[in-house]
């Protein structure tokens, strides 16, 4: 079984590093959201909003022309379609709906794509709550458009200056920031990464991604699981979410797609499952880029949302087990992969989610294996980036 | 005899327990720093080792961290370093990181490596209660190194407690819910706070810690504990300092409220 011990450890990756000025806020949120999760009340509020205000079931598209291509059945899980436009929004639904039964008045977070810090603002919105949204400088920059998305939403978006100026760092503020005020907020975390029990937190809420996968596979296909699920990492929810209900189907393949940067060698990569050793990052025990005297590298992706050292331990685990392969992909071949599927689906995807359909390049198949792409997000986002790339091709 | 006993044996009130980040603002800034700290009177000194991302710590301590990075600062170089000091003085030495630190340095080799050098207790304030009873405590025990936990306004009774039995050495006490560095006054609520605690009667003593940063909030600290630690304000003391030694002086006699010599 794959599943979280009571300490919040998957296998040997995981636990709860937290300076002691957390521990209150963290155990509260420990010791109640399974109870908050399973309540009928919780359940229904949080099924009719996916249904009704993100457009759940997500789509679970056969890609005709994309399966010609690489000879072999594609399906598309059209998290791009949701509300805001990345499958961020299926845990902040949750989590809003949880801070608000914990009795928390204001709501902090950390966004590098900006998708999480739409999907945190858009529920801050709807249920009338004070948003702060903390970016790194650099990504404030790269992804402006979500930037302007969170102020007309309401959120006061602000910038974290130190580091590398994305990811990292904006968790470290958003961290600092509940130091300073335990009481009133909480923390939406946006992956499934952070001390216990974020990451399993998170991967349930974003597990709705699977559950309908198994249902929808079984209506196209007639069986419920494909060969292979291809997926993005970052910190890896939507990874977490598409992979969840098959964790433990051991003829389901499970493809982590991280980034590699210039290249994995270059020094300016985020490839964490090839670069990355065991030790800790925000809270939580497992792999991360750190030099031999346990600082923590700053990673580099063309893609704010995988620009990240570190990833979920419950990737650490998948990969370190073996149970997952994990695939790294560089930003110009992840461009590539974003304009080939532009152009042969006319589907414009997030970069994050570009870098997942350049593994279909990088894989091991047979013609016929049926595969999942989990198709994160949009590219809206990202067009700036596409733009200047295309005037570069010509 | 561990230096933090012989220290709170002697002294039960006013101990002036200072902080600053090893490798700033120079590499070899750390023995000037502890033997004029030591020369003002000041009762132990907390090395912070420079971390990449303090979680902790405000924009001054960060600051510093990134600095003696820049610098060089290592903790093997760190330890080089102390081991040329402890010749030099007998001064209690904490050191102070984040735990994924002393992770990668080994954590045997970590404790063996404070105990050659004379260090006497240890703070990585990420390093939770639960974790360190499980895995550590033995080791530190053994080695007869100390180990500090903080408490906070929020930490509940029954948790201080724990953290009473298995700190050696002194608790650190978080005068507010902040990170350091951020506040420079002491309210009605923190004082309030501070009551609590000492009518605890708890085993260890207690330093207050986190925006301490003048003669009247180290003064109000003492009042309510055995003492105080000092870290941001220090840190821009010396940041700005053009001649260390005197600045030092200067610094330590303004929080304690005598006349520099
Ligand atoms: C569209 C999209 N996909 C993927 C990610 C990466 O995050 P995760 O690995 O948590 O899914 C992001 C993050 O911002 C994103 O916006």
């Amino acid at each position: 079984m794959i599943a979280i011990d009571e300490r919040g450890y998957y296998g040997e990756f995981g636990g709860a590093f937290i300076p002691e000025m957390l521990h209150s806020n963290i155990d509260n949120l420990r010791s109640k959201y399974l109870d908050i999760i399973a309540e009928p009340a919780f359940q229904k509020e949080f099924q009719a909003l996916l249904k009704d205000y993100v457009g759940r079931p997500s789509p679970l598209y056969l890609a005709e022309r994309l399966s010609e291509k690489y000879n072999t059945p594609i399906y598309l899980k059209r998290e791009d379609l949701n509300h805001t436009g990345a499958h961020k929004i299926n845990n902040t639904i949750g989590q809003i709906l949880l801070a608000k039964r914990l009795g928390k008045t204001r709501i902090i977070a950390e966004t590098g794509a900006g998708q999480h810090g739409v999907a945190t603002a858009t529920v801050c919105a709807l249920m009338g709550i004070e948003c702060i949204v903390y970016m790194g400088e650099v990504d404030i920059e790269r992804q402006a458009p979500n930037v302007s998305r969170m102020r007309m939403l309401g959120a006061e978006v602000r910038p974290a200056k130190s580091g590398s100026k994305t990811l990292k760092d904006a968790t470290n503020e958003a961290i600092r920031d509940w130091i300073n005020h335990p009481v009133d907020t909480h923390y939406i975390i946006g992956s499934v990464v952070g001390p216990h029990p974020y990451p399993d937190m998170v991967a349930r809420f974003q597990s709705v991604i699977s559950e309908e996968m198994k249902w929808q596979l079984e209506e196209k296909t007639g069986k419920t699981n494909p060969d292979i699920i291809i997926a993005c990492v970052g910190g890896g929810s939507n990874a977490a979410g598409a992979y969840y209900h098959y964790l433990n189907e051991k003829d389901v393949r499970l493809v982590a797609v991280e980034a590699a940067g210039l290249g994995v060698n270059t020094g300016e990569s985020a490839a964490t499952s090839v670069l990355g050793t065991k030790g800790i990052i925000h809270g939580s025990r497992t792999l991360l880029m750190q030099t031999d005297d346990g600082q923590i590298i700053e990673p580099y992706s063309i893609s704010a949302g995988l620009d990240y050292p570190g990833i979920g331990p419950m990737h650490a685990h998948l990969i370190d087990t073996a149970r997952a392969e994990a695939v790294s992909v560089t930003d110009q071949e992840a461009l590539d992969a974003a304009f080939m599927l532009s152009r042969i689906e006319g589907i414009i995807p997030a970069l994050e989610t570009a870098h997942a359909f350049s593994a279909l390049d990088k894989i091991e198949y047979q013609s016929g294996d049926v595969i999942v792409v989990n198709l994160s997000g949009r590219g809206d986002k990202d067009l700036n980036t596409y733009i200047k790339y295309l005037d570069k091709i010509g | 005899m561990n230096r933090l006993d012989q220290l709170f044996q002697k002294k039960e009130k006013e101990v002036l327990n200072i902080y600053f980040t090893a490798g700033y603002p120079t590499l070899d800034a750390t023995e000037t720093i502890i033997l004029e700290l030591d020369k003002a009177g000041v009762d132990l000194i907390e090395v912070g080792m420079p971390y990449s991302d303090p979680l902790a710590d405000g924009p001054t301590i960060q600051g510093s961290g990134q600095q003696a990075l820049v610098n060089g600062m290592t903790v093997p170089i760190l330890f080089e370093q102390l081991k040329r000091v402890r010749e030099q003085t007998e001064v209690p030495l904490i050191l102070m990181g984040y735990f994924n630190q002393v992770m990668q340095y080994g954590i045997g080799k970590f404790i063996q490596d404070c105990v050659d050098v004379g260090i006497d207790g240890v703070i990585l304030p990420d390093l939770p209660l639960f974790e360190y009873e499980s895995y550590y405590k033995k080791l530190f025990e053994k080695a007869g190194l100390y180990f500090s936990f903080l408490i906070t306004p929020q930490t509940s009774e029954e948790r201080i407690r724990k953290v009473d039995e298995l700190t050696k050495g002194f608790i650190y006490m978080v005068s507010n819910s902040a990170i350091t560095g951020a506040k420079n006054t002491i309210s009605e609520k923190q004082i309030e706070y501070f009551n609590r605690i000492q009518a605890m009667e708890l085993n260890n003593p207690r330093l207050i810690g986190f925006g301490i940063s003048s003669h009247e909030t180290y003064a109000t600290a003492c009042q309510y504990a055995n003492g105080a630690i000092i870290g941001s304000a220090f840190i821009r003391t010396v940041g700005k300092a053009e001649n260390l030694s005197e600045s030092i002086a200067d610094f330590v006699h303004s929080i304690r409220g005598t006349v520099s010599v």
